[in-house]
């Protein structure tokens, strides 16, 4: 019960966090931070999946737009994925709650699987 | 000192979640004075996803709550999610993280009281990575790319829940490693022998830490 009523105002700056960067997700994707070939641009939507925070859905409707805009389903993949998995936002909350290097190590994992699921999934999906 | 140690646990000054919360406050002075329109935006942001994680709050709360009331449920969860849990631990790891409703910041209670009682890292860390399949909206990612698409990435992402569940533990367990400069990185490298007399002792009698 303490270790939840602590974990309270991390939570909170968290969310103030997220609140302050929600606007600047799509602004990063329209900057032209894609568009750089396969490597680079699964690298950059990655990168992007990890920072943003939110409803899948709204990965969902970026992803299209990024799709719409030519960019290929490898990279549209690791973004998506990189949306849910992992949470450099959320890491103030996981560090305190379960430990920083646990959170560290889980969201760098996270990171690089979600090249390997983006892959598979495409991969996967040609053989179809 | 041990990074795994939750933050806020020493008991001088003021905790770090306070700090961070006054940080994140002045941070929010700082972009007001900007731009006040970007502020009022993200502020508005904030207090739309705090109303949306309130209700699983709650429910988190209650759980522990109840938990607290009922001793012995937590001592049990451990033991299903702990060293020995095998199969029966993965399967209730992926499929509670699959289940898991609403945003994850409550559930990092309810993990750290189970971390405490004794599960498996690998099972948290699978727990949270399964959580990334979300059933509701699985129908509206069809709907977009595709049911196979969607079929495909939700069913990688639930195997591999298990690799990356156990790599993450292998990478998180080194802390019992001696001092050696290298105590993260080099998994591979047979150990020195130990210069502590106490840790020399241990190895003698068949403890000794094997490169993992």
């Amino acid at each position: 019960m303490r270790s939840f009523l602590r974990l309270l105002p991390v939570l909170a700056g968290v969310l103030l966090l997220a609140g302050l960067l929600v606007d600047l997700i799509p602004q990063l994707i329209h900057m032209g931070v894609l568009g750089h070939g396969r490597i680079t641009d699964m690298l950059g939507a990655d990168l992007i999946g990890s920072l943003a925070t939110g409803q899948p859905v709204v990965s969902y409707l970026l992803a299209g737009e990024l799709r719409k805009s030519g960019v290929d389903l490898y990279s549209v993949s690791a973004f998506i994925v990189a949306w849910v998995t992992v949470g450099v936002i959320t890491l103030p909350v996981e560090g305190a709650a379960l430990g920083w290097r646990f959170a560290l190590w889980r969201n760098l994992v996270a990171f690089l699987f979600a090249m390997l699921i983006a892959w598979l999934t495409v991969t996967t999906l040609g053989w179809l | 000192m041990d990074s795994n140690a939750p933050e806020g646990t020493d008991k001088r000054g003021i905790p770090g979640g306070w700090l961070f919360l006054g940080g994140m406050l002045l941070l929010y002075l700082v972009v007001y004075a900007l731009s006040p329109q970007y502020a009022l935006g993200a502020f508005a942001h904030f207090l739309e996803m705090t109303q949306d994680i309130l209700p699983i709050l709650l429910f988190v709360f209650l759980l522990l709550w109840a938990f607290d009331l009922v001793s012995g449920i937590q001592e049990r969860l451990g033991q299903l999610s702990g060293e020995g849990s095998g199969l029966k631990g993965w399967l209730l790891a992926i499929g509670g993280g699959i289940l898991s409703h609403g945003p994850v910041y409550p559930w990092y209670s309810l993990l750290q009281h189970l971390q405490a009682r004794g599960t498996r890292p690998a099972l948290i860390a699978a727990f949270l990575y399964a959580r990334s399949i979300k059933l509701p909206w699985l129908p509206l990612m069809a709907h977009y790319f595709g049911l196979g698409y969607m079929l495909l990435l939700t069913l990688w992402i639930a195997v591999l829940s298990i690799p990356h569940g156990w790599l993450v533990e292998r990478l998180t367990s080194q802390k019992s490693r001696p001092e050696s400069g290298c105590r993260q990185f080099c998994v591979a490298w047979p150990r020195p022998p130990s210069t502590d007399r106490r840790q020399r002792q241990r190895q003698q009698q068949g403890h000794g830490h094997e490169p993992r």
